[in-house]
């Protein structure tokens, strides 16, 4: 080998790119006015407090932590459509990511949360908690059981309603990359109503996290599909980088 | 037209909501039969090295309210300065501190409250060491993208003036919002550290 050494992917993640993700203050999102910091984030280059981030292994899992169907059902199987969402956890490089863990949770197919705190009249179903969550595999693949979660309305505008949604919090390679976001679902004019959505600055944007139907994937006679593919953020590689004493 | 660099964009971050406690901690709100535990609630093994310390605080909005469906996550280095998990090149951290623990603040009071160790220093990218310290990171209804800071020890004082990252910071006065005094509890060091989302005291957020 007579090149320098080939390019070796352990150096700082790219800077976020603020503009490309919903501002901390979105005024038609009303609890976001006064929870918004008015002065300027401080950047600075990753040190290792970001560039590392704890291991989650796949024994922790249980067997029905990706099956929200039945993982809290009792006396049968959640009620709603039966849908599978899958996908994999990329880097901005197009890089899979293994080992991320994935948490999800949604409301039922009524558009109810199992949550003290939720007043929507939409029945409970007894048989559906709302959570689960996934380790990705070696080509960062993930999947998951669950019932379509239904659309809701929630005390902003006096008519503001949630397209149907799972909330997804996802631990990448390092604390860098720790993202909350959610998955919104093909073809739904909702989307575009939502002040939690629209607080995304371009369509572009908003785009990425609209899961697509996935015919191939469904399981004829049984569950529908829907494909999402989460991307955390990038990482410098370190070819002709300056590094410090044992780095 | 050029060559595509062919990247990806970031997922773009959503608001956690209200009912982040479902999918994150679901044992604290009564959803107890899907996980045995929650995680990032287990308490700090014993066996952990290091002096043994109670972090606590309370979030507050730009009105001066505080926050009672925030949650906040800790990601800290062990006692002699290592990282546990992915990342850490220099060494083995202590096996027995898993140096990241989360926690919904209490649905009344708003109070999070961390038993954990105090780190050791870990090295800035020049090499320098900065001062020990705590990255924190709060998501919350009505935070549209997690927002990350970290805690500096008042009881370090002379590493704190010598920290790359508190030098950064232009407005000196703010320096304070990221020191946490040293208190006692039952005989138990603790740190005090409060968070103001907006308003005077505003916390200094990073762009990490
Ligand atoms: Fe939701």
């Amino acid at each position: 080998m007579r090149n320098a050494p080939a390019p070796n992917h352990n150096g700082g993640f790219y800077q976020r790119d603020r503009a490309w993700h919903p501002p901390a203050f979105t005024p038609n999102y009303k609890t976001s006015v006064l929870r918004s910091p008015k002065h300027a984030l401080l950047s600075l280059n990753n040190t290792l407090s970001e560039m590392t981030g704890p291991v989650f292994g796949h024994a922790m899992l249980g067997e029905l932590d990706n099956d929200l169907i039945r993982n809290y059902a009792t006396t049968g199987d959640a009620i709603g459509p039966r849908i599978i969402v899958h996908g994999r956890v990329l880097d901005e490089d197009g890089r899979p990511v293994p080992g991320a863990l994935l948490e999800y949770w949604q409301a039922n197919a009524g558009g109810r949360y199992r949550h003290k705190k939720e007043s929507y009249l939409a029945a409970i179903d007894p048989n559906f908690g709302g959570c689960g969550r996934s380790i990705t595999d070696e080509e960062g693949r993930y999947w998951f059981r669950t019932i379509k979660p239904g659309a809701y309305p929630w005390p902003n505008g006096v008519n503001d309603w949630r397209p149907a949604h799972i909330h997804f919090s996802i631990f990448g390679h390092a604390f860098a990359q720790r993202l909350i976001t959610q998955m919104y679902f093909e073809g739904d004019p909702m989307i575009w109503q939502c002040p939690i959505v629209m607080g995304i600055p371009s369509k572009e944007a908003v785009e990425t996290l609209i899961a697509a139907l996935d015919r191939e994937a469904t399981i004829p006679m049984d569950t529908l599909a829907y494909k999402f593919d989460i991307v955390l953020r990038g990482r410098r590689s370190t070819m002709f980088e300056n590094r410090m004493e044992g780095n | 037209m050029v060559q595509s660099l062919n990247r990806l964009k970031e997922s773009p971050s959503q608001t956690a909501g209200p009912y982040v406690h479902i999918g994150t901690t679901p044992n604290f709100i009564g959803i107890n039969s899907v996980y045995p535990d929650d995680l990032g609630l287990r308490p700090c093994p014993a066996e952990a090295k290091g002096e043994r310390i109670i972090i606590t605080g309370q979030i507050f909005d730009g009105s001066g309210a505080v926050l009672r469906d925030a949650l906040v996550e800790i990601w800290q280095a062990d006692a002699a300065g290592l990282y546990p998990g992915r990342g850490e090149y220099r060494g083995a951290a202590d096996p027995n501190f898993p140096g990241w623990f989360r926690q919904p603040v209490d649905g009344v009071t708003g109070v999070y409250r961390f038993e954990t160790i105090k780190p050791g220093q870990v090295p800035y990218v020049d090499g320098r060491k900065m001062a020990p310290h705590v990255t924190f990171w709060i998501v919350a209804r009505g935070i549209n993208i997690g927002l990350q800071t970290r805690l500096y020890f008042g009881d370090e004082q002379a590493s704190n003036e010598t920290d790359p990252l508190l030098a950064r910071v232009e407005l000196k006065t703010r320096v304070a919002t990221l020191i946490a005094e040293r208190g006692e509890e039952n005989g138990v060091p603790c740190y005090k550290f409060d968070i103001h989302l907006q308003g005077d005291k505003e916390t200094i957020f990073l762009d990490i």
